[in-house]
């Protein structure tokens, strides 16, 4: 056997002991983020960092006993076609997205139309946090902390006429800043409507925030409906019109596909998507599939208003 | 040629890598919100790509000459089983978790589930008779002819895709087109053996 002489070696040269023992502390430290940024992982910002936060927001208004979805979840993971297909779109689409100035126009059948400044709009109410679910019709559910006012309280301040019986949303149609309009995969803009009664149900909010902070771009900003007891694309995202109506309204969603998405969407376990169930929801951040409630969980304070209604009929 | 020797494990390599990739997601937390969602996308997504190979080696071979590609069909098939098999296990036990009667359910009434799990089906007699052995056992013509299964198997994996899209079907249209160009290519090619055979008269079938 051939054993070749040790090759000399400075002292200089010698790690030192400590620092030796430590090795697999810095392969680590040095690993995990050269692999991630090999994989073309990005690490996530701090939540919410440099998110302006909302002053005097009433706490827990509505509340439920439901772990909260991480701040990173819900801002990362979304359907808003206006910035893309792909749930991490709206996200990354949106960073420039203009919301200042911003105008509301109502109209229609109502006594004080106008266009009014959002701030004009916000003002005059109290901001409340109310920690809803919200269940998309994919089957994915979250629980998120909004930030907002009743939209009762804007409906009275303008007045509808009696002869307003639903009231239209509008989204912001704007290609140059929503680069998912220039796809004509939905009509744009956005459409989104509701009865009279149910846009003046307590739970109904018009949201600027969420977790006590400003609505981020790629969630609705400046102001988004909340409904929480339908489907999530019913909770119409940076609103430019609502304007009141004697006609039913025709949604986005309906006028695309009419035998997949009806006017009212109120989710409900035991009338399946054609095309898949949705008996069951995954929680975002949880394994096992959990049933879907009736109403999204308030039947008790929402049924009533479809007492009567054959609600496979209206989807 | 050396070429050809590096060829197999080369694609072997790379084509190992879309799980290699969901794998370090999986283990350093990076799938997104919802990394079951995640997975059975990526999964699905990589059967249809690795079944579009498969059935672009030969049509490259006509186009290239270089006939050693021949040697990673086989891989490139195989591959597609794989990704196939993973995204079936990825629904029957992290989507479903076992749940028998919901997945029952779900391939009777689901069409696109329906069609997807077909399409695995038509990938499993091909997966079995692809060793060199099965090939013998079942001489050339008739290995070949249940081969063609593939063919099915991939449309209706397209379809599976095509019918679980809520809204924007130009992803399952774009592998829809490059398929049919795939089968195209190899109907004019056949067509166009046939016709020359036929002038030199000896009758004989080639395909």
């Amino acid at each position: 056997m051939l054993i070749k002489p040790a090759p000399d070696i400075r002292s200089s040269e010698i790690t030192d002991e400590k620092l030796y023992l430590r090795r697999r502390e810095f392969m680590k430290a040095a690993a995990v983020p050269a692999v991630a940024a090999l994989a073309g992982f990005t690490p996530g910002l701090a939540a919410g960092a440099g998110q302006e936060a909302l002053p005097n927001v009433r706490k827990g208004v509505v509340t439920i006993d439901e772990a909260w979805t991480p701040w990173d979840d819900v801002t990362t993971y979304n359907n808003f076609y206006e910035f893309g297909m792909d749930k991490g779109d709206p996200a990354r689409n949106s960073k420039k997205f203009r919301t200042k100035p911003w105008t509301v126009k109502i109209d229609g059948l109502v006594k004080k139309p106008g266009d009014y400044q959002l701030e004009d709009l916000v003002a005059p109410h109290a901001l409340e946090e109310r920690v809803y679910r919200l269940r998309c019709v994919e089957a994915w559910s979250m629980v998120v902390p909004w930030v907002g006012f009743p939209l009762r309280d804007l409906i009275r301040r303008v007045e509808p006429q009696g002869s307003a019986k639903f009231i239209e949303f509008a989204t912001l149609h704007d290609p140059r800043q929503m680069p998912g309009q220039r796809l004509d995969v939905l009509e744009w803009p956005y459409l989104e409507g509701l009865r009279l009664d149910e846009a003046m149900h307590p739970l109904t909010i018009l949201a600027s925030g969420l977790y006590g902070k400003a609505l981020p771009n790629q969630n609705g900003a400046p102001l988004r409906l909340v409904v929480p007891w339908k489907y999530g694309f019913k909770s119409i995202k940076s609103i430019v019109r609502i304007r009141f109506t004697a006609a039913q309204p025709v949604s986005s969603w309906q006028a695309s596909a009419p035998q997949e998405y009806g006017f009212y969407s109120n989710v409900n376990p035991d009338v399946d998507h054609p095309r898949w169930s949705q008996a069951r929801e995954r929680r975002i951040g949880e394994f096992f599939k959990r049933k879907t409630l009736m109403f999204n969980g308030y039947a008790d304070q929402v049924a009533g208003l479809y007492a009567g209604m054959d609600l496979k009929k209206f989807y | 040629m050396r070429g050809a020797r590096l060829l197999k494990p080369l694609v072997f390599i790379v084509s190992v890598g879309p799980l290699a990739y969901l794998a370090l997601g999986a283990l350093l937390g990076r799938l997104g919100a919802n990394p079951i969602e995640t997975i059975t996308r990526s999964t699905g997504t990589w059967t249809l790509r690795f079944m579009l190979l498969a059935l672009a080696v030969t049509p490259a071979r006509w186009l290239s000459g270089w006939n050693d590609l021949i040697r990673v069909r086989r891989m490139l098939g195989l591959f597609a089983f794989f990704y196939g098999s993973l995204h079936l296990v990825t629904y029957v036990w992290l989507d479903q978790f076992f749940d028998w009667a919901a997945i029952a359910k779900d391939v009777a009434k689901r069409p696109f589930i329906t069609a997807g799990f077909t399409a695995y089906l038509l990938l499993v007699p091909l997966a079995v008779t692809s060793t060199a052995g099965m090939i013998r056992r079942l001489g050339g013509r008739r290995w070949r002819r249940l081969h063609r299964l593939a063919y099915a198997s991939a449309a209706i994996g397209i379809v599976h895709y095509w019918w679980l899209v809520k809204l924007d079907t130009r992803p399952p249209r774009n592998y829809a087109l490059l398929l049919a160009v795939l089968l195209l290519a190899r109907v004019w090619v056949f067509w166009q053996r046939r016709r020359s055979g036929s002038r030199a008269s000896s009758g004989a079938l080639v395909c």
